[in-house]
């Protein structure tokens, strides 16, 4: 019964989610106030019914109600509670009904907080969000229904995927899921504005916070992607260019180049067309990824089950929302354009680049992720591109980027004197070169060019970074308050010289080996000294696992110790790594059991990897530097309950 | 203007792409070997290793050849499926057991089955890299003229054998090759 309720609910919402993204596109188009309030109370009941659906589901789960197909296949009796709910989006079904969800709640909040928006405004948004909507709706009810019943009922499941019984990777697609939704209301905004041929520096200042919120939600989620993946494929690695990984990074360096597009098109009303086509890319790119991961055009470590008719579903549904949106935007964005200028030494041109730079970025990595499909479609042979590829086009833009980052958010708006830009980044430009060529050849005993070039990027940013903290904290003369805005783009631009620094030092100085080890025995790797204790069978809820004890010294002082396991998960009996981690500020040392090489020999995975918590401790000072940016005063929300405009009496709450 | 045309273009052949690309399948991996000829081997028998076994003992016969390995997780999975293919006398079975120890090898084909008419013991992995073996267990389907015909990579199952298997066998049995 529980499981129709949610099938039902979701039927419901689709009703609703048709009357969101019609009626007040309508009425904005007329200016019918009556259609036009329909926009709210549409978006509330599709949240509620949703709301009802994902219950459901995860009442299923929790119920070990194995008559539901999803369940059955993703869950097991002894599954512990916790991933019995973060099973609900375990897999493609019910992973889209969190994608509605957080849509949907994305769509609440865009319709409560809107109160200086203008009504047309909020009734084209939010319908562009309901008509969004619908199109996930019926992608679930028509292809990917997470509520199928099997009958007769299997006495137990199938078990949850065991690489996603994980605490990380239990909260990483709800917080990435939020990002690439979240750019869906860039994306409304765009539209609305295109409809209305209507795009003021109002306008950007509303889509700003939203997008803000987005861009940091994907931060944090690709961020704890990239550690899950560190301590759980048991690799060690923290980034692999798989198409799946690519998939959220491409429309983050899309929603990246937007926020700073925004800036420019808020405070100097320039940029607009770059600006829609930006909003535009970033939730194309997110579709994009979806699509790149579930249809299985591409092979990847972590692909959903993958089925062509849904991949078909997905590809018409593509074709229609980012076809359309770009032929309207061949339509609209031509008169856009405006033509106040800016000197070549200005904020202006560094933004431009900025976008540029980033563009060209996503442009390599789309590339790369589709290259092999192309060369397949085109029948060229079969080709795969591989990491080496990546690192290196990646770096190409990347490297004039970070470098120009410092000098970009010390340049005035409209034009810029160079002698007192000169004379303001010497200081940080001189500790820069000085730290970026002195720390790897001290601490680390050994000195490069690439080596130097990127150490140097990141003490170069981070020092830039705290111009303006400084500045304002010492009250110097003529420094005005800082404002959260300088403030959050202060420290998230302090956050991408720690990502940097972190990528540098862990790329050229990771010590990795792969050694045969008996009990008793000691390995020496980069000075810390690994002895292997003892090796047992341990037992866990529903796995079994051989756990060793690896004791480590360095120069004879214990440091610590780690108990690396091998499980074998009991129901669907695939073996899985955990890694045993030593993580410290400046270093991890990582300790993953391979296989047994016979006469009592196993092969241990030992590294040591220095800095490598300056990578996601970056992306996380970067995400809250968002944060910061996005409580500024001038974008503080205010909820319509609070708006007193006679207009709004009558209208439903 | 153009540039927004040209913006439309791209992602229209974007689409095409992608509308092909659906009907592809990217995990298959054309082996070099393919209509090539096969590897040349003699090794010990894992259960005897007073006598050798290689690609000489089936020369002129339509053969599986299945690479394998105790530590091998697809191995295991796919092990009773061999036992049951063995069992239907349809074409002979050669093993190569792969980088493993020679006990448990034999442990492993005593308690599980053999459906091997012989496994070579290659220890050191040589003759796995002669065949191009990306990772256990593969099964490569030989013809009367050590031409490899067919490679599967993964754990062999039922679908496998009917549809890929099966038609290849089925056109040397009929001759037309």
């Amino acid at each position: 019964m529980i499981p129709e309720i949610g099938h039902f609910a979701l039927i419901l919402a689709l009703s609703l989610a048709v009357c969101q993204g019609i009626m007040p596109l309508i009425g904005a188009h007329k200016n019918d106030e009556a259609l036009m309030s329909v926009a709210r109370p549409a978006a509330v009941g599709q949240f509620v019914f949703v709301i009802i659906s994902f219950a459901c589901l995860a009442w299923s789960f929790q119920q070990n109600d194995f008559s539901v197909l999803y369940v059955a296949n993703h869950s097991q009796l002894a599954l512990p509670a916790i991933y019995k709910f973060a099973a609900v989006w375990g897999a493609h079904e019910g992973s889209l009904l969190l994608w509605i969800l957080l849509m949907a709640g994305w769509t609440v909040a865009v319709a409560r907080y809107s109160a200086e928006l203008p009504r047309d405004m909020t009734a084209r948004v939010v319908g562009v969000l309901g008509l969004l909507s619908c199109g996930f709706l019926l992608f679930t009810l028509l292809t990917s229904n997470p509520f199928e019943r099997l009958i007769p009922a299997p006495a137990d499941g199938a078990d949850l995927n065991p690489l996603l019984q994980d605490p990380g990777l239990a909260i990483h697609p709800p917080i990435l899921y939020a990002g690439y939704v979240g750019f869906s209301v860039a994306f409304a905004f765009a539209i609305a504005a295109m409809l209305t041929g209507k795009l003021d520096q109002a306008w950007a200042r509303w889509t700003r916070p939203w997008t803000t919120w987005a861009w940091l939600f994907l931060t944090v989620g690709i961020a704890l992607g990239s550690w899950w993946a560190y301590y759980e494929l048991g690799w060690g690695g923290w980034w692999f260019w798989d198409p799946v990984e690519n998939a959220s990074f491409m429309p983050w360096l899309a929603g990246t180049a937007l926020i700073h597009s925004l800036a420019v098109t808020e405070k100097r009303g320039l940029f607009k067309s770059w600006t829609l086509l930006l909003a535009i890319s970033a939730f194309s790119l997110s579709l994009l990824g979806t699509f790149l991961v579930r249809s299985g055009v591409l092979v990847s470590v972590h692909a959903f089950a993958t089925d062509p008719e849904r991949g078909l579903f997905i590809l018409a549904f593509l074709g229609i929302v980012i076809g359309g949106a770009l032929s309207l935007y061949a339509w609209r964005a031509p008169k856009l354009d405006s033509t106040a200028g800016f000197r070549p030494l200005s904020r202006e041109t560094f933004l431009l680049l900025n976008n540029v730079l980033l563009i060209i970025a996503t442009t390599i990595i789309l590339y790369g992720t589709l290259a092999p499909l192309l060369y397949d479609v085109f029948e060229w042979g079969k080709i795969s591109i591989g990491p080496p590829w990546f690192e290196f086009a990646f770096a190409l833009p990347m490297v004039p980027l970070i470098l120009l980052i410092g000098v970009g958010m010390h340049t005035a708006w409209r034009s810029q004197a160079f002698a007192a830009l000169y004379e303001q980044l010497k200081l940080p430009g001189i500790i820069a070169i000085v730290a970026g060529i002195a720390v790897p050849t001290v601490f680390y005993g050994r000195s490069g060019l690439l080596l130097s070039i990127g150490a140097i990027a990141g003490f170069w940013i981070m020092a830039v970074s705290l111009i303006h903290p400084i500045r304002s904290w010492r009250r110097a003369p003529g420094t005005p308050a800082m404002t959260r805005s300088v403030m959050g783009m202060s420290v998230a631009h302090f956050g991408v010289g720690m990502f940097t620094l972190g990528i540098t030092i862990v790329s050229s100085f990771t010590v990795e080996t792969d050694q045969s080890v008996r009990v008793g025995e000691t390995v020496e790797v980069a000075g810390y000294q690994f002895k292997l204790t003892n090796l047992q069978n341990v037992q866990g809820p529903n796995y079994q696992a051989l756990e060793g004890e690896i004791e480590i010294r360095r120069n004879g002082e214990f440091i610590s110790e780690l108990r690396p396991q091998k499980r074998t998960y009991l129901v669907q009996q695939s073996p899985m790594t955990e890694a045993g981690i030593d993580a410290g500020w400046n270093r991890d040392l990582f300790v993953a059991l391979g296989d047994p090489l016979g006469n009592d020999a196993w092969s241990v995975r030992l590294q040591y990897k220095p800095l490598i918590r300056f990578i996601w401790l970056g992306a996380l000072i970067m995400a809250f530097g968002g944060l910061i940016a996005a409580s500024d005063r001038r974008y503080r929300l205010t909820a319509t309950a609070t708006e007193k405009t006679p207009e709004l009496s009558g209208e439903p709450a | 203007m153009a540039r927004y045309i040209a913006l439309l273009v791209v992602f229209a052949i974007m689409i095409g792409v992608f509308v092909i690309g659906l009907g592809k399948d990217p995990r298959k991996i054309p082996s070099p070997l393919i209509d090539n000829p096969a590897p040349q081997y003699e090794l010990p028998r894992v259960k005897d290793p007073a006598l050798t076994i290689g690609s000489a003992d089936y020369a002129g016969q339509l053969v599986l050849v299945n690479i394998w390995a105790t530590w091998c997780v697809g191995c295991r999975q796919e092990h009773q499926y061999l036992n049951e293919l063995a069992a239907r006398n349809i074409i002979p079975i050669y093993g190569i057991n792969w980088r493993d120890q020679r006990d448990e090898a034999i442990a492993w084909l005593e308690n599980l089955g053999d459906p091997y008419v012989a496994s070579a013991y290659d220890v050191d992995g040589r003759v796995g890299i002669d065949w191009g073996v990306y990772g256990a267990p593969e099964t490569f389907l030989v013809s009367p003229d050590g031409n490899v015909i067919h490679k599967y990579i993964g754990p062999m199952h039922e679908d496998a054998w009917q549809n890929e298997f099966l038609p290849l066998i089925a056109e040397f049995n009929g001759g037309t090759r």
